[in-house]
């Protein structure tokens, strides 16, 4: 009975999946009464955010978004979502359109429907105070230029050759790296150059470049909710409605007189891209820097864990519980907050490059574990082999160096081995701080080629080409490393 | 002390959990001589040999060995420098050997020599072979502990030991983890020591053994020496009803 009603459940589930959002979005809409709408309120002020007083949702996107469900008959309803998955959330089904400072892209044209532009911004290069030299796109071939990814800023750069292009997933942190001079420019909407980076002393304006519109995102099989949230744009638009919206949040400028005759931007033909050999060549590039940070942090925390055990073991009182708490906080606390705090928490006393960072938070944070390995090792040595070697007249280090540590060693070895493999795997992680490894050239890949199943595939493959040796070897280390009977 | 003496020990008190387990010994190892620590299990027989070269802390009391003392209350830590020239000159072959189990009984013997003493490599293998030959092990140079048996176990303890040319030899119940037919080769590299005039002090519970290489035998019980002299008098002719007890136990 049990397993029927399991079985009537699935296909219930399948079936719903398979029927999917009835054709008339509208209707659909109507009916639920809400229009749902995503966003992330990461993206911060002006667009949405939690007002820092009540912790109301507020910005320019959340009043335009009230007064096209205002005009829809409908109420607006936010749907946090995480930007750079706006797009696929919303061809999930997740909400019903995405707005949050969109670019129309010709990526996103060739994806989704966009309404009539809501905003004309333009592009504001950001350099150091005092920087001189860099007044055009040009001048910045062999400079490292931050911007964010999938936006216009990020093609307009990636167009011209030469220049070192730092991807970044929030808006505050390209300003902070040009500010510690890990990079020498940041080229953003102004919206984000006004808010985020020209407040900052050290920083100033070089120029703008290009001209931009953000847009509302529909599904592309949905034209009868565009054309109606387009109506309700422009009604907004002759009302004057919008206007004030933007002068409000101080966003008016020259630049918006023209959105009343800007009109809808035009699907663009999806190149559908696949997967190509240059493509194979970025992720065997993006597979060697994981290797080489995986290593060098796997060096590191070998190292550290060896030198914290014998710390935690023959130290001095003081050490000892320094040791200790290193070993509990690191261990305790999440290894992607420990390379926030190393890269951006650090950088006004010590500003490292990326890559120094994310071998320094990975290997620091591995060493609490190997250190933990290690004990297990040395109590697993039998206290009978330190008074062999007492006896013999050696010295405590001796008797450590040279009988007690080989033998913890190999208790240690197969799961400082398993370790490795983890952290080959946790490597990933350090993308959060601008480095271009395995898996952020799958998620750059999968955007590019439109699809994540095969990026994912050769991904994981890497990844597996690169464990599986490993965790044989651990396997084979365990076996002929098994306890021998002391 | 006797002249003599190259082992002597005074008023020896040691306490474990604060029950007392050696409660004033005194003895003497002469030169070139053995002397069995005999008793029942329990007696303070480890407890004392321990104690002979600083494994086991005393409270009270000394240890006189080769011209160096070991005072009570010496620390691992602090009085490093004196307890490595004891044990240099103390060799102990433990009861369940602690052979070294990555290294090769070779390198077992090898080791300390080499680290210690600072012998060449080439000089320290020399050494160690000959004396894994002298113990019957020459073929068995290159083997690792665990692939030898029982017997083959204790007779590179022993080179080991012998390795770092000890004043005094400690052998702690060295036939007690032997199956009876193996207590013959030990035996028999005991005697060819007594020949070479190696000082040995053993501890045994087994009557048989200290007969045949005890040139002095010492009874300890209760944590007291009780009775000692040559084995024909302690062993044939006891005195202390303790020994009459251990002796009717074996």
């Amino acid at each position: 009975m049990a397993a029927l009603t399991a079985a009537a459940w699935i296909l219930g589930a399948v079936h719903a999946v398979a029927a999917g959002p009835p054709a008339d979005a509208l209707a659909r809409m109507r009916a639920r009464g809400t229009l749902r709408w995503g966003g992330d309120m990461q993206g911060g002020e002006p667009f949405v955010f939690q007002d820092p007083q009540d912790g109301r949702l507020v910005g320019f996107e959340v009043e335009i978004a009230d007064a096209l469900a205002r005009r829809l008959g409908l109420t607006a309803e936010f749907v946090q979502n995480d930007w750079s998955m706006l797009i696929p959330s919303l061809e999930r089904g997740d909400f019903d359109v995405a707005m949050n400072g969109l670019e129309v892209t010709d990526a996103r044209r060739g994806r989704v429907a966009f309404s009539r532009p809501y905003y004309v911004f333009t592009e504001t290069l950001v350099v150091r105070r005092g920087d001189r030299g860099a007044e055009t796109l040009g001048d910045l071939r062999g400079r490292r230029v931050g911007t964010l990814e999938a936006s216009l800023a990020f093609d307009l750069l990636a167009a011209v050759p030469g220049i070192d292009v730092v991807r970044y997933e929030g808006v505050e942190e390209p300003y902070l790296d040009l500010e510690r001079r890990r990079l020498d420019a940041v080229l953003l909407d102004n919206i984000i150059a006004t808010r985020y980076g020209l407040p900052r002393r050290a920083l100033q304006a070089a120029g703008t470049f290009g001209e931009g519109t953000y847009a509302i995102a529909f599904r592309p099989d949905e034209p009868e909710l565009a054309t109606a949230v387009d109506g309700a744009l422009a009604a907004m638009m002759q009302a004057g409605e919008l206007r004030r919206i933007l002068e409000r949040w101080k966003l008016w400028d020259a630049r918006q007189a023209s959105l009343g005759d800007a009109a809808r931007p035009a699907g663009a033909a999806d190149p559908a891209r696949t997967l190509a050999g240059f493509h194979v060549g970025l992720f065997l590039r993006g597979a060697a820097v994981t290797v080489v940070i995986s290593t060098l942090a796997m060096c590191l925390a070998i190292l550290g864990g060896l030198v914290l055990s014998l710390t935690r073991r023959y130290g001095a009182r003081a050490a000892r519980a320094a040791a200790t708490a290193y070993i509990e906080v690191m261990r305790g606390t999440p290894v992607l907050l420990q390379l926030y705090v190393i890269y951006f928490g650090l950088a006004p006393i010590l500003t490292l490059d990326a890559f120094t960072a994310a071998v320094l938070g990975l290997g620091l944070n591995y060493a609490a574990y190997e250190a933990e390995l290690y004990r297990a090792g040395l109590e697993a040595v039998p206290v009978g082999q330190t008074e062999a070697a007492l006896a013999l007249g050696m010295s405590r280090g001796l008797a450590l160096r040279r009988i007690i540590l080989p033998q913890a060693l190999r208790v240690a070895l197969p799961g400082i081995a398993n370790d490795f493999i983890a952290l080959l795997k946790d490597s990933s992680l350090v993308s959060v701080i601008t480095v271009v490894e395995l898996t952020k050239q799958m998620t750059i890949t999968a955007v590019d080629v439109r699809g994540w199943l095969g990026p994912g595939l050769l991904c994981a493959a890497l990844y597996l080409a690169m464990s599986y040796p490993l965790s044989r070897l651990a396997r084979r280390l365990e076996r002929r490393l098994a306890p021998a009977p002391a | 002390m006797n002249d003599d003496a190259v082992l002597c020990v005074r008023g020896l008190r040691t306490e474990l959990g604060g029950r007392p387990v050696l409660a004033g010994v005194d003895l003497e190892a002469a030169r070139g001589k053995v002397l069995a620590v005999v008793g029942t299990s329990g007696a303070g027989k480890t407890t004392l040999l321990r104690a002979l070269n600083y494994l086991t802390p005393f409270q009270a009391g000394e240890v006189v060995v080769a011209g160096l003392r070991l005072r009570p209350g010496m620390c691992e830590r602090a009085d490093a420098a004196a307890l490595r020239a004891v044990r240099q000159k103390v060799g102990m072959v433990f009861q369940s050997f602690h052979l070294f189990p990555h290294l090769t009984a070779l390198a077992n013997v090898v080791e300390a020599p080499r680290r210690v003493l600072g012998l060449a490599a080439d000089a320290a293998e020399a050494r160690a072979r000959a004396l894994l030959d002298r113990v019957g092990l020459a073929a068995h140079a290159d083997a690792m502990p665990q692939t030898l048996s029982g017997g083959q176990q204790q007779r590179v303890a022993i080179a080991r030991a012998l390795a770092m040319e000890p004043v005094v030899l400690l052998l702690d119940e060295p036939t007690s983890a032997l199956d009876p037919r193996l207590t013959a080769d030990v035996l028999a590299v005991v005697s060819d020591l007594t020949t070479a005039g190696q000082t040995m002090v053993v501890v045994t519970h087994v009557v048989g053994f200290a007969r045949r290489v005890a040139d002095h035998v010492a009874v300890l019980a209760g944590g007291r020496i009780v009775e000692h002299g040559p084995p024909e008098e302690v062993l044939e002719r006891p005195r202390a009803a303790e020994t009459r007890a251990w002796l009717g136990e074996g």
